[in-house]
Parts: structure tokens; sequence; C-alpha cells
């Protein structure tokens, strides 16, 4: 599930922040509302709104949902459609920032040798901006995988729940708690690691933080 | 398909009940974690390899731990084991209490390290001048550092404020009424449940909107030229 909402995260992110660069009005301020919302709205009210709400206002496809999808299959979807989401306002605003951090200059020369808007964003700004941006990205992801746990609440069985029937079966609360925790903190170290030597390999030549 | 909005005025006293639990809980997360985290973040830069690696311990675990997880085990094993031993053979009602232990020690380890940042914005020639002028280090710190040091960080403080003024709707999950939790019950009952959380939503949406304004506005305003 982390793993999904990232991907959803990281494409949703990449487009509300790209957005937020154009020139003109319209498209940038659409990404300024889409990030106020998603970031001022609790986590929590908006699973709830995933998992409730929008089936029930959705005409057709909402009773399918309700009717044909199984529910743990249900509970993945609304939650990753929500974590996706929710994520996604908050890479934005990173790519937007990243973006921002590279200067008018590399825009204004891609520009100049003749690419288009949409080629100096793909060739030049983005791949430059992701590296930058890698140890806040690898935040993000540690944040998100976090919040699986708060997805839990509205009953996808992953770590946090699991451990909870374990705990009712077996009733032995602690251990199946201590189980989940060590899980949780060892997968966070995990990616800890490696975007750290993710980090290193990627790393630009002249910029801080690169290669000597 | 429509919606009824009618049952929402008259459960406005029981939202407002429920969003005194959710401030109560935010002011006392906020000041207690700004509190521990300040000592934890002076903690961490102690020249003591011991009490800085206590600090950075406790830090990185409350920091690795989702938060809905230390809400669990505060309210399944630490809280009621410590009732346990304080009173023992009473039953109480802990859920308030829980969720202010568990928010303060949370977000403790949150604060800790915006100040730890917020300190060491503040350069070492002023730590020395200080020594210079014949301060005790704790004078230094206390006069001359931290005042500069929360100065710079007040917007980073607030915004994590608005942030655990909006992860308190997790209090959820221990069976505690707040905010959140009143509305999601009203709409369960009366039946109108896409009304409430559309509403509590709405209502979240405008607080935190307005709040993060007037961060920003007040950081406009902080700002201090750049010391050389």
């Amino acid at each position: 599930m982390a793993l999904a909402s990232w991907v959803v995260a990281f494409v949703v992110g990449t487009v509300v922040g790209v957005m937020r660069t154009l020139p003109g009005r319209i498209l940038p301020s659409i990404g300024a509302c889409y990030v106020e919302l998603f970031r001022n709205v609790p986590l929590l009210v908006q699973l709830f709104v995933w998992f409730f709400v929008i089936p029930d206002v959705t005409p057709i496809l909402g009773d399918w949902f309700k009717q044909q999808v199984p529910p743990i299959w249900q509970e993945f979807i609304a939650g990753t459609a929500c974590l996706g989401l929710f994520t996604g306002a908050r890479i934005a605003e990173q790519v937007r920032s990243g973006i921002g951090s590279l200067g008018p200059g590399q825009l204004g020369a891609g520009l100049a040798l003749g690419l288009r808007r949409r080629q100096v964003y793909l060739l030049v700004l983005l791949p430059v901006a992701y590296r930058i941006l890698i140890p806040t990205l690898t935040s993000e992801f540690l944040n998100l995988i976090k919040n699986t746990a708060v997805a839990s609440t509205i009953g996808y069985l992953e770590l946090a729940q699991r451990s909870a029937s374990m705990a009712e079966t077996t009733s032995r609360v602690y251990e199946a708690f201590a189980a989940a925790t060590l899980l949780y903190a060892a997968l966070n170290l995990l990616v800890m690691l490696l975007a750290r030597a993710l980090e290193r390999s990627t790393a630009l030549p002249g910029f801080l933080g690169g290669r000597k | 398909m429509a919606f009824d909005w009618s049952s929402i005025p008259g459960s406005l006293p029981i939202l407002w009940q429920g969003m005194i639990v959710t401030l109560q809980i935010t002011l006392v997360g906020a000041l207690v974690g700004i509190l521990l985290g300040t000592l934890l973040g002076m903690l961490r830069l102690s020249p003591s390899r011991l009490l800085s690696g206590l600090s950075a311990a406790y830090v990185t675990i409350f920091r690795s731990i989702p938060l809905v997880m230390v809400l669990f085990w505060f309210h399944l094993i630490l809280i009621p084991l410590v009732a346990g031993l304080l009173f023992p053979g009473k039953r109480l009602e802990l859920g308030f209490l829980t969720a202010l232990t568990a928010f303060s020690l949370f977000e403790a380890s949150y604060y800790a390290e915006i100040i730890r940042a917020g300190i060491l914005s503040v350069t070492k020639d002023q730590f020395n001048a200080g020594l210079a002028l014949g301060m005790k280090r704790g004078q230094v710190m206390r006069l001359v550092i931290l005042p500069q040091a929360f100065r710079r960080m007040i917007p980073l403080l607030l915004t994590q404020a608005i942030i655990l003024f909006q992860d308190s709707t997790l209090v959820y999950v221990i069976n505690l009424d707040d905010f959140f939790r009143k509305a999601y019950n009203i709409g369960n009952t009366v039946g109108t449940l896409n009304e409430l959380i559309l509403f509590a939503g709405a209502v979240y949406l405008v607080i935190c909107t307005l709040a993060s304004g007037c961060v920003r506005q007040l950081h406009r305003k902080l700002t201090v030229l750049p010391v050389k």
C-alpha cells in the first residue's frame, strides 16, 4: 500500500508542483488550491471522506464499488487514493521549491536552445530537481509509511491491524504490539539507509553536498 | 444524491464540546512538547556523549514510530500500568490523560529537532563571546542563544502546532471524544454521516488555512536581517 500510494503521490505531486511554476494565473492557482485543501484537512478526516462519502455520492461507480469489490480491496483502494493524494500535495510543494531553487536561468537557457517548454521541464528541470529533492522526498516516504498505520483505522488489514487481531487470538498484547512497532521502526531505518545510498549515487557535482 | 444538512445546527453544542477537547490536547501537547523539546534539543548539543546520545535515541525512536502506534502503546500498556501502580484497584477514566501524555511526549521529539536546528542557526561566535564575557554555559544558553533561536523558530513551532491540531483527530483510535469523533458519532446515530464528515473537514480546513495564513504574516514580520 505504501508503494502504490507512493506512485500516485509522485505523479500527482509532480504534475501539481509543475503547474504551480507555470506562467499564467489559472493553472498555478488551481495547483495552490489543491495543496491548501489537502494540507489543511486532517488525514483521518480525508480517509473517512474517501471511505464513506465518496462511494456514497458517486452514483454508478459508487454502487459498483460497494457491491462488487471485495472489502479488503475497497479498503486498499480508498486508502491508496487517500494517502496518494494527501502525500501528493506535500510532494507538490517540494517539487515547486526544487524547481524554484534552480533559478530562472536554466529555463531560459533551455528555451533559448529551441526546446519547447515541456521538453525543458522533462529533460532539464525535473531531472535536476529530483536529485536535489531526494532527502526531502525520503522523509516524505517515511511519513507515508507511518501514515499507513492511520489507514488501518478504516480497517485495511496491514501491519497495525494484523497485530491487533493477533492480540485478540493469542491475548499477548505486549508481544504483538512490540512486534508491529519494531517492524515499523525497522522498515523506516531500512528506507533511510537505502535513500542515503541513492543520494550518494545520484549526487550532482558542483552543488552543496555533491561529490568533491 | 442529495445532502441533508439539517442535523448540523442542532448538534453544534455537542460538537463544540468535542472542539474543546481537541483544543486542550493541542495546547497541552504544544506547550509540554516545546518545554521537553527545548530540553532534549539542548541535551543533544551538550558536550557530554551520554546525554546527547540519550536525547538522539529518544528523538529517533519517537520519530520512526507512527503516532497511532504510540497512542496504542500508551492506551493499552503504559498508562494502565502506571495507573495500576499508583492507584491499585481503582478504575479510572484515562483516555484524556493518555492522549495528553502521548501527544506531549511524541511532539517533544519533533520540537526537539526544530529547536536543535534553531540553536544551531545562532553562530558559534556568539557562544564564545558570551563565555568570554565571563558567563557560565547555562547563562549563555538562556540569555543569548535561546532568545535568538526562539525568535527564528516561532513560525516553525506554530506550524508544528497546526500539524498537532490536525493529528489530534487520531485520538479516534483510543475512543476519546474529540471534535471529529463527536461529529462521526452524531452522523452515525442521525444517519447523516456524509454531511457531518464533510462539515468536520470544512471546519478543519477553515481553521488551519486561517492559522497558517497568520503564521505566514508573522513570519514576514519577525524576519530579522541576517546577522553575519
